[in-house]
């Protein structure tokens, strides 16, 4: 059976701040380097506390974020 | 869980040029997410409007045309006639629709064309810098109403899916918006309805997404999700005004 996890794409994020807001965990933070358009992305350090409620991925208008399958 | 494995197939890998936070890019992928729930992707025309989302073409990964300003619903009707097997959507602001655009998307609803209208209401001109629309509220300041809209010099926001909601023509009209996942899971299932009755050649469908523009707003991404939330639902409440159901 495979299961699922997240992926961010740090290339795709606009350091907008919703998945942040979104997230019930506050488990997104900002990082502090930055990708190719000058955007600081999000990134998720304690991906084993994260219940994949894919709050951050519905709120995300660049899909920055999305289910990754893994078996 | 709804899981979303991958970026949908209805949309290509590129990157939206919206600025940061702007509700274009959720609303594509509800779009992009339902055409592929449908399975219909590879029989889709897309008609895209004028102002920000001008640009649709290079991220729906179906077949798109680009119409002038306000045209798009006569340019889907035209593109439904001539292909009646195909599923044909037009994609247009507020500025668009229902302003330039008042005409053909009246005339549509009324005729029932079987078309869906995806109406992004930002209540402003996005592209051109914010100006008034038709939908901005009052004492909503923009760039052309310095001081806030007022009704003596401009007059009352228009509702448009109240209004069309008056007409034998349409099938499925709904208000939606996608500023907390609980309103863009809603918006999606919205979405997902009205290209279902395209399908079933049941006739006309709309679905206005109230939406935020946060650059021309001149707020954050934060705080003009909050100001959609606290502003323009009061104005402009949600849910289905027709729903010719199954
Ligand atoms: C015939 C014509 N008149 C005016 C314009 C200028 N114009 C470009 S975009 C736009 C309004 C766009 O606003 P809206 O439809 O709300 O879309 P948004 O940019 O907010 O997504 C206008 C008036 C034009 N391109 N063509
Ligand atoms: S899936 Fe839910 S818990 Fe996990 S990071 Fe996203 S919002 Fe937070
Ligand atoms: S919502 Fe998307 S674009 Fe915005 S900060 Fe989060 S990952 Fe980046
Ligand atoms: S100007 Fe407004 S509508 Fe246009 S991309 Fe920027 S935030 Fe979105």
């Amino acid at each position: 059976m495979k299961n699922l996890q997240l992926l961010i794409i740090p290339e795709r994020c606009k350091e907008c701040g919703l998945c942040r807001d979104a997230c019930p965990k506050q488990l997104l933070i900002t990082e502090d380097n930055i990708n190719s358009s000058g955007y600081h992305p999000v990134s998720l350090p304690n991906a084993e506390k994260c219940s994949l409620c894919g709050n951050c991925i519905l709120v995300c208008p660049d899909l920055a974020i999305i289910y990754e399958e893994v078996s | 869980m709804n899981a979303v494995p991958k970026i949908p197939s209805s949309l290509t890998d590129k990157q939206f040029h919206y600025c940061p936070g702007c509700s274009h890019g959720i609303i594509h992928r509800l779009v992009a997410e339902a055409l592929d729930f449908h399975n219909v992707r590879e029989n889709t025309v897309g008609v895209a409007s004028v102002g920000c989302s001008v640009l649709a073409y290079n991220y729906f990964n179906i077949d798109m045309q680009q119409a002038a300003h306000g045209r798009a619903p006569a340019v889907a009707t035209g593109i439904k006639r001539v292909l009646p097997g195909s599923i044909v959507f037009s994609y247009q602001g507020d500025g668009d629709l229902a302003s330039i655009g008042t005409a053909e998307i009246v005339h549509a609803a009324a005729r029932g064309e079987n078309i869906t209208v995806i109406f992004v209401n930002n209540a402003c001109y996005g592209m051109t810098g914010g100006q008034m629309a038709p939908t901005s509220l009052i004492g909503q300041v923009t760039s052309t109403t310095p001081k806030g809209r007022t009704q003596p010099e401009a007059g009352y926001p228009i509702k448009v899916t109240e209004m069309l909601s008056t007409l034998d023509g349409p099938v499925y009209l709904s208000r939606v918006s996608v500023h907390k996942p609980a309103q863009i899971r809603k918006a999606a299932r919205s979405i997902q309805k009205a290209f279902r009755y395209q399908i079933e050649n049941k006739g006309f469908s709309l679905v206005e997404i109230l939406a935020t523009c946060p650059t021309n707003w001149k707020l954050t991404p934060l705080e003009a999700v909050k100001w959609l939330e606290n502003n323009m639902i009061p104005k402009y409440p949600l849910g289905e005004f027709k729903d010719v159901g199954v």
